[in-house]
């Protein structure tokens, strides 16, 4: 069986448990000097975003989750978590990253 | 019938309204008004708003003298008619001269009833009906101080909350067991009394005026009793009666109004009456909503022509008074034989709802502090429907926390939308395309509709957009807690009351929020404003600051800034301060304007060390909360100081420290009016005086610069307290989450929130005392060793990768 050639340069990454992060909240890790926020979703799902808002480059992970966005705590701009895009600027977004749970580890596909 | 002549006596609401009738018509007649006050027509149920000061007397006016030019309207303002020649078909002004009708409208109203009480002449006896009356209320009341309300109706309510914005004390005096006994059954009437008191009006029930006393002018009131209340102003609105003599002179058939058949003429075929003046198969009508009705029939009786017949309207009424919201309409009493009533009573929270059926037919109902049922309700009235199959909804919809959508869409063209003005849906939506209308105003100006008690507003925001679409812009809905939850903070505080929700997530799943994140802060303050004590914390509900306990700053460091009391510190506190800066490596460390010492560029994980080295209270610079109380030397070492400022400063700052409150709140106090601690530019700032203190509220010196507004002036440092206390709470649960004290004050008004947190009567000062030390009571510091436990594994730090 062939493999993408866009896979071989993907890394997964083993972030912690799912209890690392409170639920409706984020957490911030860094990889290789990338720093990647993951969200903790109030409906149980995870997802996860760079870690500098393109704004001025406030914490996301310290930001408030909506329903499916989070916003930065430093001047409010909101991002939606399944897209990446701010919400109200146009053509500003943040790269989005793959998450998985496997017995309750939080797995993320990140490019190595 | 071309260029009949109209004469209309009476430029009121209910003349014009039937003038602009006629004036649709083809062919109109000559018309010539008379009026006896000397102004164009107004709308005469917005004095209320006048004397409020929500109104000014120019936007109350309805029809510009160019209106009357553009339709040839003769207009005699200031002019009375006093008599009528029916033989000659003329009318005869005061100055004698006569004036030929082929046709005449009696439109003249209806005069205030004086009940029997001596003394009604004295200056600052008031009725409460027109211009001239408001005008001279508001110049009598700005400079006096007191003022009683004979009648506790709806115009006296209405009256009595205008006078207290207008800075007075007032007691309403009612005759009967409970107030607007016209509107209202006992048990609507009890809570209305309640919700009244809190304005800090005083109301008194059973009572009778027997006399108005004093020299010449109002010094008090003496009732049938012997008791006796001292009173500057006295409002008499104890009803009002239709305006009749003309008529009855003229010889056409009176009762208690002129009698008037289905098409609004009167005993004399040509001549025609409309509004309080008249009296239909026994009822009179002191409402609008029911002259606009009678106002289409008579121009069309007018005209000529038979075809709409007036058959009585259903009395429904709105109490305009900010803060109450009372709607009562039709038969509310359980009258007929088979009536019966369905009721939900919730007096503490002010809520009272009353539907009067009448074999499977709304008969009238009661709304009192939840209004929204009411167009529905009175269109149900209105078109006789059949409620069975809905009964179990009437006043409930399983669901009390979802804004229940009002189909618009379904309406028919003829039903009313706004009941004050009885302006129907097809009138409206005819207005907007014909003047390209793209809001309320713009319809209010066409139509009348949503220009009274402006209720019907979210209705005519659907209707315009349907007909606008995509190009409709929503008016800014500046009280609405949030974009994802559509409802004010006050109707979350209900919901969130009523249901005993304790937590974010249980109000989130009450369908009130859309949990976009942005309220979150907002609700959680507003849940640990209700439940001081057993509100369940749910840290992703608040803002990264109040998880950590500290300030974020641009690179995701944090600040911490101890509390130092007054500003007051010592060597072994700065030597403290000192080296934890050191062993943290902090960045910088700045003296801030509030007279404490700032540690900056502190990594989130050390944060608790740090706490645990200082081991000094949390300042809380990172919260909307209670921040600093910033103080000068005061007496103790200043040869000007005439108060103890530091002790005071400090004092206070123990007392509050730790309150969330809606915004940041900082205080001062200075020792003289040299005002070193900066008092008149904080949210509460205290000035020592010569032998006592002045406390100021609502101060600002940030991008806009504001003088705080004087709250008081007390003698002692206690009453200091005491007066600050009651203002922050207040504050606390009015203030709409990230209104600073600045914005707050001027909008409820310093007079306002002296009236309402200082009246003994109403009971409030003490209940706000109450409240303050439950919250007080359950403030933890959270740099404290036995809470400084995370509250997660991961509070305060990153994740780490597994290899």
């Amino acid at each position: 069986m062939e493999i993408p050639v866009e896979h071989k340069k993907m890394v997964l990454v083993r972030a912690g448990t799912v209890e690392d992060i409170p639920r409706g909240e984020g957490r911030c890790f860094t990889i290789q000097d990338r720093r990647i926020a993951i969200f903790h979703l109030e409906d149980g799902s995870f997802g996860a975003v760079d870690h500098d808002c393109p704004h001025r480059g406030g914490p996301l992970s310290d930001g408030i989750v909506g329903r499916d966005s989070v916003i930065c705590p430093l001047h409010g701009w909101r991002i939606d978590l399944r897209t990446g895009v701010v919400i109200g600027q146009e053509g500003k977004s943040v790269k989005t990253y793959p998450v998985r749970i496997e017995q309750g580890e939080i797995l993320l596909k990140v490019q190595g | 019938m071309k260029h009949e002549r109209l004469i209309v006596i009476g430029n009121g609401m209910a003349g014009v309204a039937t003038i602009e009738e006629i004036l649709k018509k083809p062919s109109p007649p000559t018309i010539t008004v008379f009026g006896g006050e000397p102004h164009v027509n107004y709308n005469r149920i917005l004095l209320s708003d006048v004397l409020a000061c929500a109104k000014t007397t120019e936007e109350i006016f309805l029809n510009s003298r160019e209106w009357y030019e553009k339709h040839a309207i003769q207009l005699h303002p200031g002019v009375f008619i006093t008599g009528i020649d029916l033989d000659h078909k003329q009318v005869i002004a005061q100055s004698g001269e006569r004036y030929e009708f082929d046709k005449l409208l009696i439109a003249t109203g209806s005069v205030p009833l004086i009940p029997p009480m001596k003394g009604v002449d004295k200056k600052g006896v008031f009725t409460f009906r027109n211009i001239e009356d408001t005008e001279s209320m508001i110049q009598w009341a700005a400079r006096n101080d007191r003022a009683v309300v004979i009648g506790g109706g709806l115009l006296g309510l209405e009256a009595a909350r205008g006078l207290t914005n207008r800075g007075m004390m007032v007691t309403v005096v009612h005759l009967m067991g409970h107030l607007m006994e016209k509107q209202l059954d006992a048990t609507a009437g009890a809570i209305l009394k309640t919700e009244v008191e809190k304005m800090g009006i005083e109301v008194r029930l059973n009572c009778t005026v027997k006399e108005i006393l004093g020299k010449g002018k109002v010094e008090a009131v003496r009732f049938s009793t012997g008791d006796l209340i001292k009173t500057d102003l006295a409002l008499i609105t104890a009803g009002i009666r239709p305006n009749v003599k003309l008529a009855e002179e003229a010889g056409l058939a009176v009762k208690r109004g002129i009698l008037v058949g289905y098409h609004m003429q009167s005993s004399h075929p040509e001549v025609f009456a409309v509004g309080e003046c008249v009296e239909f198969r026994g009822w009179t009508y002191g409402l609008v909503a029911p002259i606009m009705e009678q106002a289409k029939v008579a121009a069309e009786a007018i005209a000529g022509s038979r075809s709409l017949v007036y058959g009585g309207s259903t009395p429904a009424t709105t109490l305009k008074v900010a803060g109450i919201r009372l709607t009562s309409m039709g038969d509310f009493q359980q009258n007929g034989a088979d009536c019966e009533e369905i009721t939900y009573a919730d007096p503490n929270m002010g809520i009272y709802k009353k539907v009067v059926l009448q074999g499977n037919r709304v008969a009238g109902a009661i709304l009192l502090g939840e209004t929204e049922d009411g167009p529905r309700l009175l269109e149900w009235i209105r078109k006789g429907t059949d409620v069975g199959p809905f009964r179990k909804s009437l006043l409930w919809d399983g669901n009390g926390a979802q804004p229940r959508p009002i189909p618009v869409a379904g309406m028919q063209d003829n039903e009313t939308v706004c009941g004050c003005m009885s302006v129907t849906k097809g009138t409206i939506v005819e207005a907007i395309k014909t003047h390209k209308l793209t809001d309320r105003e713009g319809i209010g100006e066409k139509t009348r509709a949503c220009t009274s008690c402006k209720s019907c507003g979210p209705l005519i925001d659907q209707l315009l957009e349907d007909a606008l679409g995509s190009t409709y812009v929503a008016a800014p809905k500046v009280n609405d807690l949030c974009a994802c939850a559509r409802m004010t903070r006050q109707a979350l505080r209900q919901v969130i009351q009523e249901r005993q929700l304790k937590s974010y997530s249980t109000v989130k799943e009450s369908g009130c929020l859309g949990d976009c994140g942005v309220c979150k802060p907002g609700v959680s303050f507003l849940l640990s404003e209700i439940w001081p004590k057993d509100y369940a914390d749910e840290r992703q509900a608040r803002f990264i600051n109040d998880r950590v306990h500290a300030n974020i700053q641009k690179d995701g460091t944090f600040s911490v800034v101890p509390r130092i009391y007054g500003g007051v510190t010592s060597p072994e506190q700065l030597r403290r301060i000192a080296d934890v800066a050191e062993k943290y490596n902090v960045r910088m460390v700045k003296i801030t304007g509030g007279q404490r010492i700032d540690l900056l560029g502190v990594k989130k994980e050390d944060l608790p060390k740090i706490w645990a080295d200082l081991d000094i209270p949390s300042g809380h610079a990172y919260a909307k909360a209670v921040r600093t109380v910033k103080t000068c030397v005061g007496s103790d070492f200043c040869r000007f100081g005439v108060g103890d400022s530091t002790a005071l400063g400090i004092e206070m700052e123990k007392r509050f420290e730790g309150l969330y409150t809606p915004h940041k709140v900082k205080m001062a106090v200075s020792g003289c009016p040299r005002n070193c601690a900066e008092s008149y530019v904080k949210d509460i700032g205290v000035v020592a005086i010569e032998g006592g203190w002045e406390v100021y509220v609502g101060g600002a010196a940030g991008m806009n610069v504001r003088k705080g507004d004087l709250l008081c002036r007390v003698d002692i440092g206690q009453e200091v307290l005491d007066a600050a206390t009651k203002f922050l709470q207040y504050y606390r649960e009015n203030g709409e989450y990230m209104e600073r004290t600045y914005d707050f004050v001027p909008r409820i008004g310093i007079e306002t929130i002296r009236r309402v947190i200082f009246n003994k009567i109403s009971g409030e000062p003490d209940r706000l005392l109450e409240r303050f030390h439950e919250a007080k009571s359950a403030v933890v510091d959270p740099w404290k060793k036995e809470s400084r436990r995370p509250v997660h594994k991961r509070q305060f730090s990153d994740l780490t990768i597994v290899e």
